[in-house]
This record gives C-alpha cells, structure tokens and sequence, in this order.
C-alpha cells in the first residue's frame, strides 16, 4: 500500500496570526482516488490546498509529495513538482487581461515545449470537453460565473496533470451543469488516471466522485471514510451538515 | 523575499503613520534587490517586456505630448516678455532649449508618466493579487515576479528615455510656434541658435536621469500592486499610493542627481 500513495501529510499545523486554522492535520492521497473534502466555511479547507502547492507553508508538519518533502525542495524542484498538479481556485482566478485562448494557452507555454498547432489542438479538445468552445476568443469579463467556472476548470486540466486539487468546483452552478462538471470529474479520473482531492459543499458533486471522504471541523479531521459510510453515519454534527444541505438545496435555509 | 507588514487602519496616530512610512520605505529597498537577483537568472519574459513596453508608450504619448507642446510654447512666450524690453529675444531659444532639455522635458514628463503607468501597474498587479490570479501563475510553474514585476519595471526604465527624447521635441516646437507668433522667427534660425549654445553635457545631464525615474515608475507601482491586501479597497490604496510615492521619489532623486552633476 506504501508506494501507492501520492501525497503524504503529517501532523500539519497552520495558524494566521493568532487564527489557528489547521491543528496537526494528517491525510494521505493515494494514486488514483477522488478525496472529497467536506467542512463548514471557514474550517481551512481553502488553506490545506493551498498548503499543498506550497503557495502557504506550514507552521509544523510535514508534506510529501511523492516521498519528497517540500519543506526541503528548492524553489526549482517546487516548480518541477508544481507542473503535475493542477489547481482549480474557489474564485476561478482567470487572467483578467487574457482572452479565454490565451488563458488556456498560458500553462501549455510554460510547462511544455509544443508547436503552436498543438496548443491549438489541445486547447479546443479541452474547450470540447467543458462545452465552451464557442467562448475561445471571448474576455474573461465576458463570461457567467459558470462559464468562469468552467474555463478555469479546462485551463487546470489542459496540461493533464497527475493531481488535481479542486476548490469548490460546483459552488455557483445550476444543478445540471454542476451535474455535468462533477462527471467530468469523474470521467478524468477514470481516462486520465487522474488523483483528485475536491473540496465541495455540494453533496449531488460528492455523490458523484467520492472515493473516500474527510470531515474537516475546527481546523481537524472530525471523520473520515468511505462516502456511504459517512452518509448513514449518526454523528449528529454530521446528520446535520446532510440536512442543512438538502434543505439549501430547495432553498429553505441558508446555511 | 520577506517584506515588513503595514498596517492599514482609518486611525492611526502620527507615529504609527511614520513608522509606516519608514517601513514601506525599507519594504521597497527589500523588493528592489530582489528585483536585481530576479532580473538576472534565466529564463527572460522577452516578448512580455516587448508587449509592456509598447502599451506603456503608446498609453503615454497623447499626455505628454500635450504638456510638451504646451510647457514649450509657455516658456518661450514668458522669456519673450522678460527679455524683450531688453532686445534680448536672440538668447530665447538657447534658453529655453537649455531649460527643455536639463529639467522640464525630464522632470514633468516622468510625473506625468508616474501619475499614469505607476498607477496602471499598481491597480493591475494589485487586483491580480486579490484575485488569487498571481498565485494560479506560480501554480502553473511561472514565476509571477519574472512576467509581472521584471517585465514591466525593464518596460518602464526603457520607455521614459525615450518617450523624454519625443517631449523635448515636441516643446522644441513649442517655443519655435511662441517665437514664431511674436517674432516670426525663423525655423533655420531657431534650430541653429538652439543646437549652438548646447552641448552633450545637457543632453546627457536631461536623459541620464529619466532611467532612474523609469525605474522608480515601474518598481514603485509593482512593489506597491505585489503587496497590496483587502480586496478591491487595499487595490485602490495601492494605485494612489503608487502616484504619491513615485512623484515623491523622482522629485527626491532629481534634486540630488543635480546637485551631483554640480559637484562633478
Ligand atoms: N492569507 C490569509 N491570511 C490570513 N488569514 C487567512 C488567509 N487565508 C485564510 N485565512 C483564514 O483562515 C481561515 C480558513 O480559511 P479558508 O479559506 O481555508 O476557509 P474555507 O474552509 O476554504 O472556507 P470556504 O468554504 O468559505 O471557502 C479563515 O478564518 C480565514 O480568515
Ligand atoms: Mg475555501
């Protein structure tokens, strides 16, 4: 079982001034699963991904990628390991001055020696898959937010990285697309040999690509299993993250 | 690169504002050596330098040119009503060519392209940080400083020269269309009486320094875009931020680069 494990984190700890976020966090990722992430706003969630490119370091703790600890990688090595894993953020963060092409375009440059033709090539095939080729010479300010969504989505699988770290990759869509987007997930996985970790409050998303979940509650792991395991779960704080959802879903609370 | 933190907040004592000062100061120095190391290792963002270059001139051009013409044309006019009582309008157009090319051309033409481009960077690199966009570029295995903060400050450093050379003209012609109005002087005269009393040394004096002001444009509004915190405020506070301190470092700088070229 050792050697299938991609990501390794060991008693991670991360606080923001006096903030303390993460408390000794520990989770592995193992090669080809989806890692759903589940937790209440504000827990960290959007933190412990961050944690993992190295864009925050940790306070303590240790984090291996595939038996490297990036805490002693130089700032080189932090780019090779950068380059196969792929980063969806919650806000999209789309290059504002960069048309969709060359949105798409930008990560291809940058990591991989192709022809002009290819970049072409591959950014339609990807456009094909989100369903937005239509939108390739459009501004990013042109777009709906799930067309953002989506965008961002194909600019962090163009270049077919072996991880993907998903930040709420339905928050903001209608059910269907949201559907549609989960799926493709999905599909990635199976087609690309993908790991996934997503972080989600969409429960329809998590019943779609959960392999294995974590329950993250006030910066620490409250549960972790099998998504169905942690569905009939009778935790109560648990149950109500459930039917806080389902009743968001027919918009009668706000949670 | 570990900048000191500012604290931002709607009542801060005189002290505390002080202190801030001093501490953007030393956060600038520790940002511009950084520059230095970063400018020098491979790989170069040629083509974005290119693109940065270009925007920032051709964004330039109406404005100073504009103030050029006019800056021109009032200094001729005004040496004209000194020096006429005197019939000693033949020196106008070596004085005011000296005055163009030593002090107005550099100083007001780097000002305006502070309040410009320095504002620009920092308003563009500012909103790019609060929307998580600078972190997507270094997941994507690019280094953020490199395509933003080095492309645009080498953009800056270059472009401010050049757009200075363009102002200085334009002035020149200024004051020619003065003189010409009063005295119907002549053009061959004009040129030849400016080109005369001048040596390499104004000419050098007036463009040696606009690449310190560039470089203050670009570093400036880049230190001031990279740093900035609090969403769509801390953005707004950058981009001014930006104009004052740039403005205020050119102005600093001249006046001590004229008082060495005095000393030499
Ligand atoms: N760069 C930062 N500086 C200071 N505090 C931060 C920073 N990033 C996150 N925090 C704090 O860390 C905590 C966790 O933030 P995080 O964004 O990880 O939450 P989250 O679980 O992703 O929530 P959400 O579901 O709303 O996205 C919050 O209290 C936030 O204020
Ligand atoms: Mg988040």
């Amino acid at each position: 079982m050792m050697d299938s494990i991609l990501l390794n984190i060991e008693n991670v700890s991360k606080s923001f001034d006096r903030n303390k976020v993460l408390k000794n966090i520990s989770v592995n990722v193992y090669k080809g699963e989806n890692l759903v992430i589940f937790g209440r706003s504000g827990t960290g969630k959007s933190v412990l991904l961050k944690l993992i490119v190295k864009l925050l370091e940790p306070d303590s703790g240790n984090i291996f990628y595939r038996n490297k600890n990036l805490n002693s990688l130089s700032a080189k090595e932090i780019i090779q390991i950068r380059k196969h894993i792929g980063f969806l953020f919650q806000s999209g963060a789309l290059y504002d001055s960069m048309s969709v092409r060359e949105n798409l375009a930008f990560p291809l440059k940058k990591i991989f020696n192709l022809s002009e033709k290819e970049i072409i090539e591959k950014i339609n095939k990807t456009l094909e898959l989100v369903g937005l080729v239509s939108a390739i010479d459009k501004m990013p300010a042109e777009l709906s937010g799930g067309m953002r969504k989506r965008i961002a989505l194909a600019r962090t699988i163009i270049t077919e990285p072996e991880l993907i770290l998903y930040d709420e990759p339905t928050t903001g869509l209608d059910p269907i697309t949201s559907k549609e987007i989960s799926e493709l997930i999905l599909s990635l996985q199976h087609q690309l040999k993908m790991t996934s970790v997503v972080v989600t409050h969409d429960l329809i998303c998590a019943e779609i690509i959960a392999d294995r979940v974590i329950f993250l509650k006030d910066g620490e792991i409250y549960k972790e299993g099998l998504f169905d395991e942690i569905k009939q779960s009778n935790d109560l704080f648990i149950r109500n993250f459930f039917s806080a959802k389902i009743l968001k879903d027919v918009g009668v609370s706000d949670v | 690169m570990n900048l000191p933190k500012i604290k931002h907040s709607m009542n801060l004592s005189l002290t505390e504002k002080l202190l801030n000062f001093f501490l953007l100061l030393s956060g600038l120095a520790i940002f511009t050596i950084h520059f230095f190391k970063e400018m020098l290792v491979p790989p170069y963002e040629i083509e974005e330098t290119k693109k940065q270059m270009y925007d920032f001139g051709l964004k330039s051009l109406p404005i100073v040119g504009t103030m050029g013409i006019i800056i021109g044309f009032v200094l001729a006019l005004q040496s004209y009503f000194i020096l006429e009582p005197f019939g000693a309008t033949d020196f106008i157009p070596a004085s005011v060519g000296i005055s163009i090319l030593r002090e107005f051309a550099p100083i007001l033409t780097a000002l305006l392209f502070a309040g410009r481009v320095s504002s620009g960077i920092g308003a563009e690199i500012g909103s790019m940080k609060v929307t998580e966009q600078i972190d997507a570029m270094e997941v994507s295995g690019t280094n953020p400083f490199k395509f933003l903060v080095v492309t645009r400050v080498i953009a800056t450093t270059f472009i401010l020269p050049l757009l200075t050379i363009y102002v200085i003209f334009i002035s020149l012609l200024g004051s020619f269309l003065a003189l010409l109005i009063e005295e119907q002087m002549n053009l061959i005269y004009f040129f030849n009486s400016v080109t005369s009393f001048l040596d390499l040394g104004d000419i050098s004096a007036g463009l040696i320094k606009t690449f310190f002001f560039g470089f203050i444009v670009g570093i400036v509004g880049a230190f001031q875009g990279y740093t900035t915190e609090g969403g769509t405020v801390g953005v707004g506070r950058s981009t001014t931020t930006s104009v004052v301190i740039s403005s205020l470092l050119i102005l600093l700088v001249d006046m001590i680069l004229v008082k060495i070229s005095m000393i030499l």
